[in-house]
């Protein structure tokens, strides 16, 4: 398994956005699917966040245009679910899982672990933008825990040492 | 007993459809389209099959609430929201034999003549999209799914519509307002999905592992899934042990076993040769069970007779070693992030009992700190709520305080003075006229 890094696009790109041909095509698959518009929010804005990296202001403009729905509504759809990046984030986002199996089987020691070796506590990233560290709640893969999920991959059983291995490789591939 | 709902797990290929079709996949399926739509809910209900997601309602029952009459177009949505903490059962399925998990919708979704489907999955999970994504992708091309379908004239179209991070999107309304593409805000209930659901339109909400079971209802008949099990609770079950035992993991066993079986002889017992002090039964959301309950039987009655839940079969074992007030803070960080905050004491009392168990944990405890929780939980819960998060954080904490009582006075006889702080208002001190003193 081979973790994606994220690239996301910088903030002065993303003030104005408008969708190529690839995105409005995927975009008119979408609609499709459903009777109404605004039923593609969340496939569309997964669709930006593939293809930006993140959720700016001005994607939320794009969205809100092309789904005929207010700036405001899809702000508000947006920041009530945590997966949407609102700003940046960094190549790799460490996920850890904060709730209680993978507690009891040692997701702190994880969390200690990360601030050692990267000097990063939840919801902050490495200067040099690699990797950022986010404690999330329950991410369904119990009976594997401690579970971290990276980008978009889960890895389970951790410890330290398999931590370890992982971040180096991590950061050796971006 | 033999393997049903897990049977391909450690079979070569099982995800894909031709290893499924020589298991005897989508016969099930066909069975049902020689059948009118209602015989097909009857099967169903005389299966006795309940649903697999938590709330254990009777699935039969549950779709012959979709009015019959209906001229407009109705929805089948298959939950796969799986998020409740101890859960990781739906994630087998789909990993294993996300066909089973197709046809289990095409059977669903004729019986309610519903010509639109959608698997509602969570956002983390990316790579069981895919898969699925890959299945429909298989199934349309066997002619399962689509125009038309093995020449009957019935048309069904699945989608995979994925989640971004909530757990309240698990809650049936929750999911629906989800897919329809807002904030993820539970509604008011009646009128149930049944009659309006996504859409405005009646919608059937089943849990991935329920829909898994209906090939097997189809292929073998609703005598031989009641003939699993025990009287009203019948059929395979999907059970999550996940905590501090040997052998963690997803095992498939007839509902009815002891949790002392499921614990201890499935799961490999406590690791490092610990003691057994407490378990969730049926994820977070349920209240604690102590060791001394290890031998209520796991099946949805027994669970509720023991003032517990099945819930989702997710089994959260705690050994000795474990601080049950920690355990409560860790649950109540759970809930107070996972509130949608539409419900003020939902919203609000799961913060405030985060920030007295905080306080407990670090230190700063209280003698009224037990006495306040309960009532927190009590104002929280019993309907007071749209929807049950309510009584979700209020069940686990209530039931940790009251079975673990001297854990609680044991922290608050160490707690050191609470540091002053100066108030953020200056306090009255004049007289009140407004009550005549």
């Amino acid at each position: 398994m081979k973790t994606q890094a994220i690239h996301a696009v910088p903030p002065e790109q993303l003030q104005k956005v408008t969708f190529d041909e690839a995105m409005e095509k995927r975009i008119a698959e979408i609609f499709e699917r459903y009777p109404t518009k605004r039923a593609a929010m969340l496939p569309v804005l997964w669709l930006c966040q593939e293809r930006y990296g993140w959720i700016s202001p001005g994607v939320i403009a794009a969205v809100a245009e092309r789904l005929e729905e207010s700036p405001a509504f899809v702000e508000g759809v947006v920041s009530f679910y945590t997966m949407f990046h609102r700003q940046p984030p960094a190549k790799y986002v460490l996920q850890l899982c904060v709730t209680l199996s993978c507690e009891l089987c040692g997701a702190k020691t994880l969390a200690h672990h990360i601030k050692e070796r990267l000097g990063i506590g939840f919801g902050e990233k490495t200067p040099d933008g690699t990797f950022q560290l986010l404690g999330v709640e329950c991410l369904g893969a119990c009976g594997g825990a401690p579970v971290i999920q990276v980008n978009e991959d889960y890895y389970e059983n951790m410890t330290p040492e398999k931590l370890d291995q992982l971040l180096s490789e991590l950061a050796r591939e971006q | 007993m033999e393997s049903v709902l897990l049977r391909a797990r450690g079979v070569a290929n099982s995800r894909d459809i031709t290893t499924y079709l020589q298991a005897g996949g989508w016969e099930g399926f066909k069975k049902a389209l020689s059948m009118p739509p209602e015989a097909v809910t009857q099967e169903v209900i005389d299966s006795e099959l309940r649903g697999r997601g938590g709330a254990g309602f009777p699935t039969g029952r549950k779709w012959s609430f979709v009015p019959k009459d209906h001229p407009g177009p109705k929805y089948l949505i298959c939950n796969a929201d799986e998020s409740e903490p101890g859960t990781f059962k739906d994630r087998e399925i789909i990993e294993y034999d996300p066909q089973m998990v197709l046809e289990g919708i095409a059977i669903a979704s004729y019986a309610i003549g519903a010509h639109t489907a959608y698997i509602y999955i969570r956002g983390e999970f990316f790579r069981w999209a895919k898969i699925l994504e890959e299945a429909i992708a298989q199934a349309r091309a066997h002619g399962f799914l689509g125009k038309d379908i093995l020449n009957t004239g019935y048309d069904l179209d699945v989608w995979v519509h994925r989640g971004a991070g909530a757990y309240i999107c698990g809650e049936e309304t929750a999911l629906i307002e989800s897919l329809e593409g807002k904030r993820g805000f539970p509604r008011l209930k009646p009128p149930f999905p049944a009659v309006v659901g996504v859409f405005g339109k009646p919608t059937v909400v089943n849990n991935v592992e329920t829909l898994a079971c209906l090939p097997h209802i189809m292929t073998r008949g609703a005598r031989w899934f009641a003939s699993i099990g025990r009287p009203r609770n019948t059929g395979p079950k999907l059970f999550c042990v996940s905590g501090h035992v040997n052998r963690p993991g997803v095992y498939e066993l007839p509902l009815g076993v002891t949790f002392r079986e499921i614990i201890f002889e499935h799961a490999g017992g406590i690791r490092n040769g610990r003691k057994l002090k407490a378990f969730f039964p049926g994820g977070s959301s349920a209240p604690v069970l102590t060791a001394d309950e290890v031998d209520v039987v796991a099946d949805f009655d027994s669970c509720a007779a023991a003032g517990t839940m099945l819930g989702s079969g997710a089994v959260i074992v705690m050994d000795d070693t474990v601080d049950m007030v920690e355990v409560g803070r860790n649950l109540a960080h759970f809930y107070a992030h996972e509130s949608c905050g539409q419900c003020t004491p939902c919203r609000e009392g799961s913060d405030w009992c985060l920030d007295i168990l905080n306080r407990l944990v670090q230190g700063y405890g209280h003698p009224s700190d037990p006495d306040q929780l309960l009532r927190i939980c009590r104002f929280a819960s019993q309907g007071m709520t749209i929807c049950p998060l309510g009584d979700a954080f209020s069940l686990p904490i209530s039931s940790l305080v009251s079975k673990f009582r001297n854990e609680f006075a044991a922290a608050i006889a160490r707690a050191k003075p609470i540091p002053p702080k100066k108030l953020p208002v200056m306090p009255w001190v004049g007289k009140d006229v407004r009550f005549g003193g």
